[in-house]
């Protein structure tokens, strides 16, 4: 078996995992990058639409240009990138299994960082099996990446901004969308987004549910109807769309399954996504060495997983004193006033008590280990 | 339930108390921009690109975007470069009867100068006949077109976009 050594290995190269490379690479780091996929990027290079947020997180800029400039600035820095590499297992002591040009390789490095993003939430109904049932973001990926429309007619299920924004890019392509269900009794992302989807004549039916999908070999119509307070079906208001594909947008959770083997500790935040890795303020793990970044750690967004990216990068340089402390610590400064900005108003207050809930869980374990 | 957070679309009293939505008697004046932005979301860039200072969010980004309707120039730059496509360009002095709203269009086939179509609100439902009167498709919009449609005044306060023509 091959071993290959490094200072620093990232384990995925979206948003988080791009950005943690340039600033360990910026310190001086060997780094390497790793991605099962054969483009980097992650979730930008699905991203047509233009981003919201600050200016400085390139607002109104498209997220495929931001993921093509990340990518621009990556390899200008001398990071190694390795594509087309599953990273497969992860041992207790942070070394890492994968499958690189068909070959099994052992990689150590000194600090880790995983920013393996997140994967989408299935929802189960009868004819969910049916061939035309899929993610939001599969759909997404066959339009914008692959160029292929998943089908005609679209029934999207969630109105978050993934419901949203996928349901305005499936048009873009071609595709007709019939409606967008939403079993809460309020859209969840975005009004602007909403406002898209209405203007383009599309109904949102709040405290609505997908009942039933219905067809032989794939998907011919689709049953929805309207619940109550309890999500439970209401009888008598069921309606029958001719649509040939449901698209679920329900929710995404973080791709936490590496971080797991190594026997690092969690904390379960629902708002997040689930079970989420304790981290501290630098991003590092229960496991010495082990950092996190980006939606991994909790389901946000790719400016704060930029800037996520950023502090683990910085952190794990610094550790390995490549970073003297004081401008370590001044530079992780700057990345949280920003990040605090992106966590605040109506959408982005319970992300920042989410956070907040995961650092005091890694704080509150730390100070059990420092008794015992 | 009315209101964005329940139907996508922003009620009337939203509007009433929406900051971006230009008053009657700048209105009067002619090109104007009418930002329709009602929610607290984490978003500026209709701030930075203004050269004019005539929309402006503040340091906390979640604010809502505030027209100064006077700084106003009507130049259209915004429209493009707002990712919520929330802004539109009013004007009232087209001609005698008609009134002109540019809007943001991200679909192709793109309508041509001159075409006939219908005008939709904000519901989609169509409102009356259009006419494109300016189709503009530069750089500086990073792919979303403008386009420029006069229809009766009575409807520029309803009037905020066109429906999309069918795939051929
Ligand atoms: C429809 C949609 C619209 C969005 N719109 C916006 C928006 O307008 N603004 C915004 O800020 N954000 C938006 N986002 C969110 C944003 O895309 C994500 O939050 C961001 O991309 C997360 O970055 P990440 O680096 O954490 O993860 P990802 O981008 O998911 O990257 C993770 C990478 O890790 C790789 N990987 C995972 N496991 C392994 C393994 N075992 N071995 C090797 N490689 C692995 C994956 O292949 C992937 O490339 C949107 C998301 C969606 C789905
Ligand atoms: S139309 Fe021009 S001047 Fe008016 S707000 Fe928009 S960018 Fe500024
Ligand atoms: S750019 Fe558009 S969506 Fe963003 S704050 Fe300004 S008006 Fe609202």
């Amino acid at each position: 078996m091959k071993i290959k050594e490094t200072d620093i290995a990232i384990v995925g190269a979206g948003a988080a995992g791009l950005t943690a490379a340039i600033e360990a690479r910026r310190a001086g780091a060997q780094v390497l990058v790793l991605d099962e996929n054969r483009l980097p990027g992650g979730q930008l290079f699905k991203q047509i639409h233009k981003f919201f947020g600050s200016h400085e997180h390139r607002a109104g800029t498209r997220g495929f240009q931001i993921g093509r400039d990340l990518l621009k600035e990556v390899e200008q820095s001398g990071a190694e990138v390795w594509l087309n590499t599953v990273v497969y297992g992860m041992e207790p002591d942070t070394s890492l299994g994968v499958i690189h040009e068909d070959q099994n390789t052992v990689i150590k490095a000194k600090k880790v960082i995983v920013a393996t993003g997140a994967k989408e939430n299935y929802m189960a109904f009868p004819g969910s099996t049916l061939p035309g049932v899929m993610g939001a973001g599969a759909a997404q990926t066959m339009i914008n990446v692959n160029r292929v429309l998943p089908g005609e007619r679209i029934v999207m299920v969630g109105s978050g901004n993934v419901g949203l924004i996928v349901s305005y890019q499936l048009m873009q392509a071609g595709a007709e969308v019939l409606a967008i269900v939403e079993g809460a009794p309020f859209i969840g992302g975005y009004g602007v987004h909403a406002g898209k989807i209405r203007r383009a004549g599309v109904p949102i039916l709040v405290s609505h549910t997908v009942t039933r999908a219905i067809g032989t070999e794939q998907v011919e119509a689709v049953e929805i109807a309207e619940v109550d307070s309890k999500f439970r079906p209401i009888p008598g208001t069921e309606q029958v769309l001719e649509a040939d594909t449901v698209c679920l947008a329900v929710g995404l959770n973080p791709m936490t399954e590496l971080l797991w083997l190594t026997g690092c500790k969690f904390t379960f935040i629902p708002a997040f996504g689930g079970h989420v890795p304790m981290h501290d303020a630098h991003m590092e793990t229960t496991v010495p060495g082990l950092y996190v970044a980006g939606d991994v750690t909790g389901v946000e967004e790719a400016s704060s997983a930029m800037e996520e990216g950023r502090l683990a990068g910085i952190s794990a340089a610094e550790s390995l004193g490549l970073i003297p402390r004081e401008e370590a610590k001044e530079r992780r400064g700057e990345v949280i006033r920003r990040l605090n900005v992106l966590r605040s108003g109506a959408f982005g207050e319970g992300r920042r008590r989410s956070k907040e809930q995961q650092l005091k869980a890694m704080e509150a374990f730390q100070a059990e280990g420092d008794r015992t | 339930m009315t209101g964005v957070k329940y139907t996508g679309i922003p009620s009337k009293e939203e509007l009433e108390n929406c900051p971006g939505v230009p008053d009657a008697e700048r209105l009067e004046k002619g090109r104007v921009a009418c930002v329709e932005c009602v929610q607290e979301i984490p978003c500026n860039p209709c701030e930075s690109i203004c050269r004019f200072g005539a929309i402006t969010v503040g340091e906390q980004i979640t604010s809502l975007p505030v027209l100064h309707g006077e700084k106003c120039t009507g130049c259209g730059l915004c429209v493009a470069n707002c990712p919520g496509l929330a802004i539109t360009i009013l004007d009232l002095n087209y001609s005698e009867t008609r009134a002109t709203v540019d809007f943001p269009f991200e679909y192709l086939p793109l309508p041509e100068e001159g075409d006939e179509v219908e005008a939709v609100g904000r519901d989609g439902a169509v409102i009356c006949p259009g006419t494109i009167v300016k189709v503009t498709k530069i750089s500086a919009y990073a792919g979303t077109a403008v386009i420029r449609m006069a229809i009766p005044k009575e409807h520029v306060m309803t009037v905020r976009s066109m429906k999309r023509p069918k795939r051929s």
